[in-house]
């Protein structure tokens, strides 16, 4: 790969800007069908835009007490750890802009990077609301973390490779193969709630507890990047589930593949609105036994039938 | 053991996003569970008792539908019950049904309202949307019938202003008939939805000792089973002659308060229905006199969120010597200190909204008189005080022009 591709890659394509530009349709697509699903009318496509555009041209206001280098920094930290991961994941093709052995393990790493963003960003800040977010943010992270790493697992245990675009090319040879990870796939669109912080894993940010949670004292450019980074990470984050869960399609022709890899994004984001539609939010520790005791034994199960499916082949 | 180090002071409120007013509560956190909680009222008294007794009765009417923008019809109907027992009036029948018709109607877009807040108070915000756009059909058919949304004002002295035509009374039926069916719906979820029932269920546990001892009324009594409605027991209006049954559960936390809403929804539908199946012909108002003769009467009233009570005493002029507001929520605020004690932070919103609190309705001011603290200023030296305090401040009020200072 020589320089300059590898700059338009990170800067233009399916790095910065098409993320950016995705993430913010997704944003929309997610807050216009939780709308409708709501009765309601739901905001018009530019609404996202609008919203970071005039964020942008807030006031930034940061807390007397706050660590002010950790608190400008952590948004930028959250953005850049997504935007990294994206040129770990195959899009449409079989293969990533980088990929390498071991890949997946540095993709679910700089996915935890945005939550540990969150925390930091919240703990410095020092207000008591953003601090008792922050808390709930890291206490998230132990309960649905370990179910999604275990999910992610499975299907790399059955392809014998720590690489997702290995992942992406042994279902591509063997097409119904992905069948066997529907355990998998479920547990992995759960902890993706918890990821994003959606209900009923929206503790962290809980409304009417704790204001904003970590983003109470945020406000101006800095709450717009924090903004960006979840919809982001809500782009990365179903990219990798339908890179790994739902590896059919791929290494069709530019255009076509760009199509279905979209309506496989758009599938998840749809299903993530549909179940933040359909649920209450839970208490933290309700959220974390629920993980404990519900998720992470079917993430455990489908480690099992992967093993067992192995030997059977 | 509680350690002192460990214990985070969180203030939710005077402005906090889970309260629609301005109230404060200082709660002391261990991890996500409540410690203690310190409660505090009184940031937005607006001095209705005060305006009561400079206005004249009929005006004193539209004053107090103002106290509360959701029961407006309860505290508008409580006072008018005062003055006219005062007065010696006797309503019509047919003005009776109608009062009662518009209660049992703010008695449904009450309960609804407090059924999205709930929801939104949980993070179930599908319920709020839900709720609150069936809520528009009650809304929309105040409008119909009274002019109004809110603050109807409905009733006048020795009667009620509007009649309500029976070429009005199909439309009545349909809006309770699609509203029954979306009930049995909620109520369907309440029973059965899993996240809401963990959220709801054992939350803000209320005995019933405690209930009849922190004088808690309205739907926060009855689900935890004291069985007392003012309707039934001392009955006003049109109650006695309707077939209603007084809703109650055992329960005892927030489910338990959100069935008996439910429920009493129920109920509502079925009395509109017989209000307009016995709607009497007949006159809608009394002649009523403008000078109330001297005496003092109180009047019980059951809003949707609990007994509300109003006292007024007359000196036989057009004016009320005294008249005196207690809301229900005021009578509910000693519970939910109560119910809030070893619950979790995260259920703090819930529980609060759970007495379908009205805090702005109950805040009074209160002289306690003879301890040698508390002293009376008239208007004159309140406003010296108020210019000393902004001098102080560094403000120059010189220039502001206040009434009873013209030559300034």
């Amino acid at each position: 790969m020589t320089v300059g591709s590898a700059v338009l890659s990170i800067l233009v394509f399916p790095g910065f800007l098409f993320l950016v530009a995705f993430g913010l349709a997704g944003e929309f697509v997610d807050r216009k069908l939780y709308a409708r699903l709501q009765n309601r009318q739901g905001p018009p496509w530019y609404q996202p835009l609008a919203d970071f555009l005039k964020l942008l041209g807030k006031e930034n206001v940061i807390p007397e007490d706050a660590d002010r280098p950790i608190f400008r920094l952590a948004p930028v930290f959250a953005l850049a750890a997504t935007i990294a991961a994206i040129l770990y994941i195959p899009l449409w093709s079989t293969t990533s802009v980088l990929p390498f052995e071991g890949d997946l393990i540095v993709v679910l790493y700089l996915l935890v990077i945005p939550t540990v963003a969150f925390f930091l960003g919240g703990w410095t800040s020092r207000s008591v609301f953003a601090t008792i977010g922050a808390f709930r943010a890291i206490t998230q992270v132990f309960a649905y973390e370990i179910p999604l790493f275990v999910a992610l697992l499975a299907p790399a245990l059955l392809a014998n490779t720590w690489s997702i675009s290995g992942i992406a090319a042994y279902y591509g040879s063997h097409p119904w193969m992905w069948l066997v990870n529907l355990l998998g796939f479920g547990v992995a669109l759960v902890s993706l709630l918890g990821k994003l912080e959606k209900v009923p894993f929206d503790t962290p940010e809980a409304e009417t507890e704790i204001v904003a949670g970590s983003f109470t004292e945020y406000s101006g450019r800095r709450l717009a990047f924090f903004r960006l980074a979840i919809d982001c990470e809500a782009i990365v984050g179903a990219s990798l589930v339908a890179a790994v869960f739902l590896p059919f399609g791929l290494g069709l022709p530019p255009v076509l593949g760009i199509l279905v890899y979209l309506a496989k994004v758009l599938l998840i984001l749809g299903t993530l609105a549909l179940l933040r539609t359909l649920f209450a939010r839970l208490r933290i520790d309700q959220m974390v036994h629920f993980c404990w005791s519900v998720v992470a034994p079917i993430a455990f199960l489908q480690i099992l039938i992967n093993l067992v499916v192995r030997e059977l082949i | 053991m509680p350690d002192k180090k460990r214990t985070v002071r969180v203030p939710i409120g005077p402005q906090h996003p889970a309260l629609k007013e301005p109230e404060s509560f200082m709660v002391d956190l261990q991890g996500e569970k409540i410690s203690s909680v310190a409660l505090r009222l009184g940031y937005n008294h607006r001095g209705i008792e005060k305006g009561c007794e400079e206005r004249t009765y009929m005006q004193d009417l539209y004053l107090v539908e103002r106290v509360c923008g959701i029961c407006s019809h309860s505290h508008a109907t409580a006072f008018i019950q005062a003055v006219e027992e005062i007065a010696g009036l006797e309503i019509p029948r047919r003005a009776k049904y109608i009062r009662t018709l518009i209660a049992e109607l703010e008695r449904v877009h009450s309960h609804l309202l407090w059924l999205g807040v709930a929801g939104h108070e949980i993070g179930f915000d599908t319920l709020l949307m839900y709720s609150w756009r069936d809520r528009e059909l009650v809304m929309d058919l105040f409008a119909e019938l009274t002019g109004n949304r809110v603050n109807y004002a409905m009733n006048t002295l020795g009667g009620v202003r509007r009649d309500i035509a029976a070429e009005q009374f199909p439309h009545i039926q349909k809006i309770v008939d699609t509203l029954e069916e979306r009930t049995k719906y909620y109520i369907e979820l309440a029973m059965t939805e899993e996240t809401l029932a963990q959220r709801l269920s054992g939350v803000g546990y209320l005995s019933k000792e405690d209930a009849v001892r922190l004088g808690a009324v309205g739907p926060t009594s009855r689900a935890s089973g004291a069985d007392r409605d003012t309707r039934r027991d001392d009955p006003y209006a049109a109650y006695d002659e309707l077939d209603f049954k007084v809703i109650t559960d055992d329960r005892c936390d927030v489910l338990g308060r959100a069935v008996v809403r439910l429920g009493e929804l129920m109920q509502s539908y079925s009395m509109i229905r017989q209000i307009l199946k016995q709607m009497p012909e007949g006159p809608i108002t009394v002649k009523a006199p403008l000078k109330i003769p001297a005496g003092e009467a109180v009047s019980r009233y059951e809003a949707p969120r609990g007994e509300d009570v109003h006292y007024v005493r007359a000196n036989g002029t057009d004016k009320p010597e005294r008249v005196k507001v207690r809301a229900p929520t005021l009578a509910n605020t000693q519970s939910v200190a109560k119910m809030l004690e070893d619950g979790y932070l995260a259920d703090l919103p819930i529980v609060v909204a759970a007495i379908d609190p009205c805090f702005s309705c109950t805040d009074r001011t209160i002289a306690v008189q003879g301890n040698g603290d508390s002293k009376t200023m008239g208007w004159e030296e309140l406003v010296q005080y108020g210019v000393r305090w902004y001098r102080d401040r560094g403000v120059d009020p010189s220039r502001i022009k206040v009434r009873g200072d013209e030559s300034a």
